[in-house]
């Protein structure tokens, strides 16, 4: 298989009064044409791995690492001009909330659009058909009113949707999708997962699918990275995720409710210290 | 307390009391806006400014209206024995008329942030978060001020209520609101739809109290942060109706029309003109390095 | 069933803005007995937020009736109707008001509905959901997302309603941190006899946390379920077998 990403070493400080903070320690792994999940707890660094990735960690945060390389291309001597090609075009990111990311005051179409101009230039009418058809692909109902309404008006599921419309558009080689399904229901998720499937399977992309959800990660990656404290502590195939070995793995699995009913109250993660070491 | 244990005290991450969580957040904003020198060269400028207008009386060593003898002491160069800045043609002291100057480009400066403020926030805020009419309405009567460029808009309210310069400054205020009801209408639109107004709306609280406790804190930091750029302009306009005669009249020392006075002489006693001017500048200078010191700490988007 | 706590009869919501006109909700009906959890699962976008709203009064009813205690709700709701019924937000990142700290924030209910015990209420309240009065006087940007949903419950509870209506309070968050407040929400609820109408997209959550349930999609109540049969997965409907076929996770296309 043909390695898309390596990554060697990454590291991810934040300055703070009580000294740096180190909130990614040392990541590495390697990613082909394939679904790579990473899943972890609330603030184990999923997400700044993530934007690191893609020189976004935001200011003073910095970010460092033995090897960042793409395609070819070494990203941790990238200029501007050279992000600029990349970013939007041949690598992109779903961010975590939608409703962040989305410019309250433009409508979903517009942002659309824009997303669109920095792959090829094409008339305004064609664009337009390829947003609605994006709309369409994610499972919106009726996409000709989401093209013109804006976030506010969108359920929480349909603003995750639009977002990942407005990532996908350009057909990225790598895309880096940062809980892309966390508001949607179970059957639209299995919709979202299969296009990104197909682009991975027919188009060959690259996908780092970023999660909480165990059970979504086991099912639908190929590889999973487990991370803990900016660490990871584990790597698995997806398919052995039940036969994880780490106690925090298996914690994180334990706290699932289940459907056919099971330990009341849910047991929780006792976390261990040494496990940050 | 020690000065270490004070300062530890004011960074805590888990304040005790509301008077430690908003101290400790007042002094995390100092400490950031202290790392930026330029921003505290403004600051020093506006204290500076303050502080003469507040002392004029003590610091100025002569009588900003009563000139000396006309006949020994007109026109004397600045640094000559006394005065410090020179004189002008009626042998009045140019530092003290600086001096005392400061004290009406300090009333213009925050009479007119305390009128244009409230009104721009009042209108901004009403019609972002009602929309509808409301937002039809206010923000018509809004473009129709912001359409006119605003000195002839002052110069046409100074002509109606006569020139003057407590005329002057509700002449500016009156035309400096519109820009902050945009500013902040244009916030109002990205927070009224969001869940903490819900949640807000959802305990029982009046629109009233959800524009003031909750909308109007949003909106306040871009809108100080432009007050503060905006008073340069606000200063030069002062100036510029002075200069034009319509603001402060004579013999009062308005750094304006003490410009257009010296201007007469400007070639053979370039002083007369000059020292005026430098003082505007430096004001400018001030206000627009504060303000662009506040846009830093304050403003959370830009520091994305 | 036990008294009706809240009813709500083919309640219709419309949304109309320019020339569209969305109808967000068409006709939902279902009863919540006191002390009862009762879940609304379903299709993104189906109107399962917006029934809550509507409840709320935040979204305009355009037909049917909601009814609190055998009482239809009167539009705009009164001022008593808030200290019955409160919400949390499906989404902790953005419930929160940025620039007050937690304790500014649970004190403003209890200003609006003037209270005196403030102190003692406040204190109270973060006890009750188990954060320590250290976190106080933080701003939402000091807390972690487990937190900041802990902190919008004790808001939802500080008025001591009867009824809590939970809009997804556990997708935002991770496994172990969303079996903490489902925890939380299981024993307010055993302590204070609370009344819960919760809806989520994660059919465990719900099975979990309510006894019976509704499944919307394309603003219609197209099936109700027990807990029961929802954990022997027996469903009427296609799209509720559809959505517990999906539950068990991922599977490729077949075709
Ligand atoms: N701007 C910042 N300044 C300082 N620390 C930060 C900043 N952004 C993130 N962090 C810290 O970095 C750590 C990792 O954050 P990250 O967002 O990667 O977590 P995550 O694994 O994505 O968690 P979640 O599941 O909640 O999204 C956290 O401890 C967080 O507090
Ligand atoms: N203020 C509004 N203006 C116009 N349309 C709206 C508004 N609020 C919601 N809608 C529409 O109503 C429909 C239902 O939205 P709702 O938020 O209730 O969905 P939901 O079931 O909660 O979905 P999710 O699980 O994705 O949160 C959507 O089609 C949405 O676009
Ligand atoms: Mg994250
Ligand atoms: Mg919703």
């Amino acid at each position: 298989m043909t390695t898309l990403l390596t990554v060697e070493d990454l590291r991810v400080t934040f300055p703070t009064r009580q000294g740096p903070s180190e909130v990614v320690r040392g990541v590495s792994f390697t990613l082909g044409r394939e679904r790579l999940g990473i899943v972890g707890e609330s603030g184990s660094g999923k997400s700044q791995t993530g934007r690191a990735i893609l020189g976004l960690t935001p200011p003073p945060g910095k970010a460092m690492a033995k090897v960042l390389d793409f395609d070819g291309i070494d990203l941790r001597a990238a200029s501007p001009a050279t992000w600029r090609t990349l970013r939007g075009a041949r690598m992109s990111m779903v961010m975590q909330d939608p409703k962040f990311s989305l410019n309250p005051v433009m409508t979903i179409g517009r942002q659309l659009m824009e997303a669109l101009k920095f792959g090829a230039t094409q008339p305004r009418s064609e664009a337009k058909a390829r947003a609605i058809a994006m709309l369409e692909a994610v499972q919106i109902r009726d996409p000709e009113r989401v093209f013109r309404a804006y976030p506010h008006e969108l359920s929480g599921g349909m603003g995750q949707r639009a977002m990942i419309a407005m990532m996908l558009v350009t057909e990225p080689d790598l895309l880096i999708a940062d809980e892309p399904t966390s508001a949607l229901d179970v059957t639209v998720q299995v919709e979202v997962l299969r296009i990104l499937d197909r682009l991975v399977a027919e188009r060959g992309m690259g996908l780092i699918f970023i999660s909480h959800d165990l059970r979504l990660v086991s099912s639908f990656c190929d590889r999973v990275l487990v991370m803990y404290a900016g660490r990871v502590v584990e790597e698995l195939k997806a398919s052995e995720l039940k036969q994880a070995q780490h106690p925090y793995t298996r914690g994180l699995m334990n706290c699932l409710p289940q459907i056919e009913g099971g330990q009341r109250p849910l047991p929780v993660l006792e976390r261990d210290a040494a496990w940050a070491r | 307390m020690t000065a270490l244990s004070r300062r530890e005290w004011l960074l805590s991450d888990q304040p005790k009391s509301r008077r430690q969580a908003r101290l400790g957040q007042v002094y995390r904003t100092w400490l950031a806006f202290r790392s930026n020198w330029l921003a505290m060269v403004g600051l020093a400028i506006v204290l500076i400014l303050i502080l003469v207008a507040v002392l004029a009386d003590v610091i100025a060593p002569f009588d900003p209206v009563i000139g000396g003898d006309l006949r020994t002491e007109r026109f004397l160069p600045p640094l000559s024995e006394g005065h410090l800045f020179g004189t002008d043609d009626l042998a009045r002291d140019i530092f003290s008329r600086i001096v005392h100057g400061s004290r009406l480009t300090l009333m213009v400066v925050v009479l007119v942030a305390v009128i244009a403020t409230p009104i721009g926030l009042l209108v901004g805020t009403t019609s972002g978060y009602f929309g509808g009419w409301t937002d039809t309405v206010l923000m018509r009567v809004t473009d129709i001020f912001l359409a006119f460029p605003r000195l002839i808009l002052a110069l046409a309210f100074v002509a109606a209520l006569g020139p003057g310069i407590e005329n002057a400054i509700i002449a500016i205020a009156i035309t400096s609101w519109p820009p902050y009801a945009r500013l902040a209408r244009a916030e109002t639109l990205t927070i009224r739809d969001s869940d903490y107004i819900s949640a807000a709306r959802l305990q029982g609280a009046s629109s009233a109290r959800i524009l003031w406790y909750h909308i109007t804190p949003l909106c306040l930091s871009s809108v100080i942060i432009r007050v503060t750029l905006d008073m340069a302009g606000i200063i030069l306009t002062a100036a510029g109706l002075g200069f034009l005669g319509l603001g402060a009249q004579p013999p009062q020392p308005e750094w304006g029309a003490m410009i257009a006075s010296g201007r007469r002489f400007l070639i053979d006693q370039w002083w007369v003109a000059t020292v005026p001017g430098i003082a505007i500048f430096i004001v400018s200078l001030g206000f627009n390095l504060l303000g662009d010191g506040l846009r830093d700490v304050l403003d959370p988007k830009a520091r994305k | 069933m036990g008294e009706v706590m809240l009813s709500v009869e083919s309640l219709g919501v419309t949304f109309t803005r320019g020339g569209d006109t969305v109808r967000a909700v068409r006709g939902v009906s279902f009863d919540v007995a006191r002390g009862e959890s009762f879940g609304i699962v379903g299709e993104s976008g189906s109107g399962k937020s917006t029934v809550l709203r509507a409840i709320c009064g935040l979204a305009p009813t355009s037909a049917g009736r909601i009814a609190l205690g055998g009482q239809t709700l009167a539009t705009p709701r009164p001022a008593t109707f808030y200290r019955q019924v409160q919400m949390v937000f499906q989404d902790p990142y953005a419930s929160l008001h940025p620039r007050h700290t937690v304790d500014k924030v649970l004190s403003e209910p209890l200003a609006i509905h003037g209270f005196s015990d403030r102190e003692a209420r406040i204190e109270q309240a973060l006890a009750d959901v188990g954060l320590g009065p250290s976190f106080r006087f933080r701003y939402p940007h000091q807390l972690s997302g487990g937190q900041r949903q802990r902190v919008a419950v004790a808001r939802a509870l500080i008025l001591e309603p009867q009824i809590l209506l939970l809009d997804e309070p556990t997708s935002a968050l991770d496994a172990s941190i969303q079996a903490e407040v489902l925890n939380l929400l299981d024993r307010l609820r055993a302590e204070r006899g609370l009344t819960y109408l919760m809806v989520s997209h994660d059919l465990a959550v719900v099975a979990h946390m309510c006894e019976r349930l509704i499944v919307m999609q394309h603003g219609l109540a197209v099936e109700e379920l027990t807990r029961a049969a929802l954990a022997a997965h027996r469903a009427e409907t296609d799209y509720t077998r559809a959505l517990l076929a999906a539950s068990a996770g991922y599977t490729p296309a077949t075709a």
